[in-house]
């Protein structure tokens, strides 16, 4: 596991906010050299603390005014159960995200659609119809907010 | 503003790639750099899109452990949401805040080294937090799929 000093932390939340500028400017602003710069986010990133990079699509503007999270409880368990469900469910477009977790519900989702009428065809006609597909719990996102995290 | 095809053609690449050149974005969608030069400079100064921005991995950071906390605030206190997110905002462990219309009202995202960090977390600092009607639990087990890519 990667250790961190205070600069490498305060190099993680820049980045996370804003990874357009370069080595030079972000160095400038947190007092170090452009090489010192490059070679600690190479570090970072050469560890593993830096996945990759993403870009934030303002979905509103982009036409896809809704976005739900779903819980959803399999039906059917067993090994066969999660492994359709999981195929099929990646298969779905408008599926941004899916993750496996414990609690009241097996699977949590996010899904993206243009308006509501869009999201009810995603949910019946191809969430609903998903054989192991048991309750499902519906949540229509209002705002979102991504937080620097324990850095 | 509207996007034409193109203008679709080439965010579809760059959500693929977000730190490929301006040259093979335009490779892929098939138009010249110079146009795809104006056409990103033009979507990114109507906002349709920020970045890129560096993803953090929080397991490489030794934060094993992501649990999603749904909450339901007690709504008969006046003011209770805005007072509730001011207090979340100040626990450093939360990656997200998300809110909502339905059963549940917010979601927040947070990040423990293992179990007993999270226990800590969740007596001292969660179960503080002012005004919950409810809390719920999902521990996060696998990460099936994440895209971060709209159908365009």
């Amino acid at each position: 596991m990667i250790e961190l000093d205070d600069t490498d932390r305060a190099l993680l939340r820049a980045l996370a906010e804003d990874a357009t500028e370069g080595a030079g400017a972000l160095g400038r602003r947190l007092g170090l050299s452009q090489p010192a710069a490059w070679r600690r986010i190479r570090r970072l990133e050469d560890a593993g603390a830096i996945s990759g990079r993403a870009i934030d699509l303002d979905r509103e503007k982009l036409g896809f005014g809704v976005t739900v999270f779903l819980g959803i409880k399999l039906a059917a368990k067993g090994r066969h159960g999660l492994e359709d469900f999981e195929r099929a469910i990646s298969a779905i477009p408008e599926v941004q995200a899916v993750h496996h977790v414990l609690g009241r519900f097996d699977y949590r989702l996010i899904v993206t659609a243009r308006d509501l009428p869009d999201f009810e065809r995603v949910l019946r006609r191809r969430i609903m119809v998903l054989p192991s597909v048991g309750e499902v719990e519906a949540n229509v996102l209002l705002s979102q907010e991504r937080r620097p995290g324990p850095l | 503003m509207q996007t034409d095809d193109t203008d679709r053609r080439l965010l579809r690449q760059l959500q693929a790639a977000p730190e490929a050149a301006i040259a093979d974005l335009a490779e892929r969608a098939n138009v010249s750099a110079a146009t795809a030069r104006r056409r990103l400079d033009r979507m990114r100064e109507a906002g349709l899109f920020r970045g890129p921005r560096a993803v953090i991995d929080w397991d490489a950071l030794g934060y094993r452990v992501e649990v999603s906390l749904r909450i339901a605030i007690d709504k008969t206190v006046p003011g209770a949401f805005d007072v509730f997110l001011e207090e979340a905002r100040k626990i450093p462990e939360v990656t997200e805040i998300q809110t909502f219309l339905g059963r549940v009202d917010l979601r927040l995202s947070v990040r423990a080294r293992d179990m007993a960090d999270y226990q800590r977390l969740y007596r001292d600092r969660i179960l503080s937090l002012p005004h919950m009607a409810d809390i719920e639990a999902l521990v996060r087990v696998a990460t099936i799929f994440e895209r971060e890519s709209l159908p365009l």
